[in-house]
């Protein structure tokens, strides 16, 4: 029998298979080739590392960035807030210590670390790629295996450059058909979780498949594989194919010369053999996708936009009654309100989901000469330093800036709001990032989560909307936005 | 991580079931960037107190942890184990250990030893007479004994061997090192590094 993608990935990265004891597989000792590494969970990794007298085995085979914690505006002057100033400054002295490449405010690699790896071309399809944090997912649009993982297992990569892994489940997600104009990778996704459910990936590698995935832009896929986590699941794949070449060929850490070629051979071998069989199967329709947003308090919670707000009888088991009463509640919600009479406060743009170039560009076409709702604050935060300069280069920030958007520094940000991007109590927001939890973006904040397109539009009219609800319609929204094309984001960028 | 084979130190009573990590470490110290050096976090709330048993001579030099059932349940934090273990305890008694506490202090080199509850009052009396009684933790025995009292527990044959060989999680994984340098060894040369540093 054939095997999985992420099957044929993991066999390739076994350094000792787990004996089976009983019925039960022990974990296989794997390999990792790369350790992306931020301020927030690695303190207690180094310092294990240093009470028990370990080097860092493979400092090449590891990059830091600070991210989670930056400031977003004045990021010459000193970070004000105390303990943030204390992770990222133990950070530094960690990176010195042990040798470990760290590009920090201020640098034209900084960014979310999700941005930089494939941004540097170090994100390759086939390899294991793993950080303490739950968005790893999102590499796995090159056909890596790449894991969230807790503050340990980061101590145990330092010092073993491997980890021990229980096997896991294969899960197709085929998505076959042509996204509509306005409809983006996000609504995939976000249709993907509100079927499956938030536990509904849990054990799983998610492999998404199909004509309509085949489609996307790399940035397309980063924004699938990013959300995988939000379903529960361990990872999510898509293979590597000749959209992902193009992306990566000539980024600085890609192969070169006759590596390039060597690695390519490789790289083509790495898809689901057609007898393969995974442990579980989901279909979707793209025909019929429509933009998607969330009306609760997680990620599944969530409807098409051109619907309304549910209410707890439309759920049969009790739980998801209970969750849906509690999130209507927190949400200051009723039932049967058209989402498209929702109005926000905030918009944001940015978050290792959607910060992309191509997520500016295509928020930019559609706000591009139009003007701003008057109440709504827009807040744009490219995912890297480098994301910055080139949105600037194509003079995107202009269009933010007279839309009457602020324009910010690389980071996290409003994501979760570990720096001073904050929600106000009560505040509503229509965000572009992953997680719409209570609290997420500020104490009493409401997040609904939604593409860059809806965001952009619903900065103009101030209600959650699509670009279709834009008169005139853009030019910009009649294109199956950031669904097809090629990589489009050079890496050739004029330097700072 | 240290070898241990027998500890012996003051016993403190801690007459208290379902201690539960919150309690253990208050959720407050978990902001902290270090993983050393959480002493003063150990049962924070309860040293409020004046008669809190910690902060009474000579319990307050102890090192020996005797509970009540159903210790560690809650959070998951491994800060639990490491404020037990910076506080200077190396061995907790309990007839009963929530699952995710038992794991963590094996592989931090915690003692958590399962003993008969019958075994713990008769062990609560004795360090109530006679404070600053010492109990000792025979690893290798499987039995532990304080004044008078001899009593056996149990503790899994897998956590039993880590801590008598002084193997955390990386240790044991080093155990395999020439596994990885084999493995490494054959590589694809085209496989990206992250230093040189190109741009
Ligand atoms: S942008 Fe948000 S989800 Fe992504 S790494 Fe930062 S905090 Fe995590």
């Amino acid at each position: 029998m054939g095997k999985t993608l992420a099957e044929k990935v993991w066999d390739a990265h076994v350094v000792r298979k787990g004996e089976v004891v009983g019925s039960e597989a022990q974990p296989d000792l794997l390999y990792i080739d790369l350790h992306l590494v931020h301020e927030v969970t690695s303190p207690q990794a180094f310092e294990g590392l240093r009470l028990a007298g370990r080097p860092l085995r493979r400092p090449d085979l590891t990059i830091a960035t600070e991210d989670h914690n930056t400031p977003t505006l004045d990021i010459d002057k000193p970070i004000a807030d105390l303990t943030s100033r204390t992770q990222i400054e133990t950070l530094r002295a960690n990176c010195r210590e042990f040798g470990v490449r760290l590009h920090s405010l201020g640098d034209v690699e900084q960014g979310i670390v999700h941005v930089v790896g494939p941004q540097l071309g170090l994100t390759q399809p086939g390899l294991t790629v793993v950080c303490g944090d739950s968005h790893t997912s999102t590499h796995g649009a090159f056909g890596a295996l790449a894991m969230g993982i807790g503050t340990s297992e980061v101590e145990h990569v330092m010092a073993t450059q491997t980890l021990s892994l229980k096997p896991f489940r294969t899960m197709g997600i085929t998505v076959e058909g042509t996204l509509k104009p306005g409809v983006t990778s996000k609504d995939i996704i976000l249709a993907v979780i509100a079927k499956i459910g938030t536990g509904g990936g849990q054990g799983y590698v998610l492999e998404y498949r199909g004509s309509a995935i085949r489609a996307l832009s790399m940035e397309a896929r980063m924004t699938i594989c990013n959300m995988s986590i939000e379903a529960g699941a361990r990872a999510g794949m898509v293979a590597p194919d000749e959209t992902t070449f193009a992306y990566l060929e000539g980024r600085p850490h890609a192969p070169q010369g006759a590596d390039w070629d060597a690695a390519v051979a490789d790289w083509r071998e790495l898809r689901t053999d057609d007898d393969a069989v995974f442990d579980a199967e989901v279909f979707l329709d793209a025909n019929e996708l429509e933009p998607f947003v969330t009306w609760g308090t997680n990620p599944g919670q969530g409807v098409s936009l051109s619907q309304s707000v549910p209410s707890p009888d439309d759920f049969a088991d009790e739980n998801d009654k209970a969750a849906c009463n509690r999130a209507l509640e927190y949400m200051a919600l009723d039932a049967g309100t058209p989402m498209k009479d929702i109005r926000v406060d905030t918009v944001f743009l940015g978050s290792c989901t959607n910060s992309r170039i191509e997520d500016l560009r295509i928020a930019a076409d559609i706000i591009r000469g139009r003007e701003k709702d008057p109440d709504i604050r827009m807040m744009v935060v490219p995912g890297s330093a480098r994301v910055r300069l080139q949105a600037e280069a194509e003079g995107l920030d202009r269009v933010f800036k007279d839309f009457g958007a602020e324009w910010r520094f690389a980071g996290c940000s409003m994501c979760l709001g570990m720096n001073p991007d904050q929600l106000a109590p009560g505040e509503r927001c229509a965000s572009t990032s992953n997680r719409n939890f209570e609290g997420r973006q500020g104490k009493g904040g409401r997040t609904h989560l939604v593409s860059p397109v809806v965001a952009a539009a619903t900065a103009v009219r101030g209600t959650l909307s699509s670009p279709s609800d834009l008169d005139p319609c853009p030019g910009g929204a009649d294109r199956p936005a950031a669904a097809s094309g090629p990589a489009s984001d050079t890496p050739a960028v004029p330097a700072a | 991580m240290e070898k241990i084979t027998t500890h012996t130190g003051i016993g403190v009573p801690l007459r208290q079931s379902n201690i539960d990590t919150d309690q253990i470490i208050p959720a407050v110290y978990l902001k902290r960037i270090t993983r050393s050096g959480f002493e003063d976090a150990l049962f924070a709330g309860w040293r409020k107190e004046g008669s809190f048993i910690l902060n009474r001579e000579p319990y307050s030099r102890g090192s020996v942890l005797v509970a009540g059932p159903d210790f560690g349940t809650g959070s998951s934090r491994e800060h639990a184990v490491w404020a037990l273990k910076d506080y200077g305890f190396r061995a907790v008694l309990s007839s009963r250990f929530a699952d995710i506490f038992r794991g963590n202090s094996g592989k931090q080199g915690l003692v958590a030893a399962q003993v008969a509850q019958d075994d713990i009052e008769l062990i609560w009396k004795v360090l109530e007479n006679e404070p600053g009684t010492m109990v000792t933790v025979d690893l290798e025995a499987r039995s532990v004994q304080c004044g008078s009292v001899s009593a056996p527990f149990q503790i899994d044959d897998y956590t039993r061997w880590r801590l008598l060989e002084g193997l955390d999680d990386i240790g044991l994984t080093l155990r395999q090192e020439e596994h990885i340098t084999a493995f490494e060894a054959e590589r694809a040369a085209y496989k990206p590094t992250t230093q040189p540093v190109r741009t």
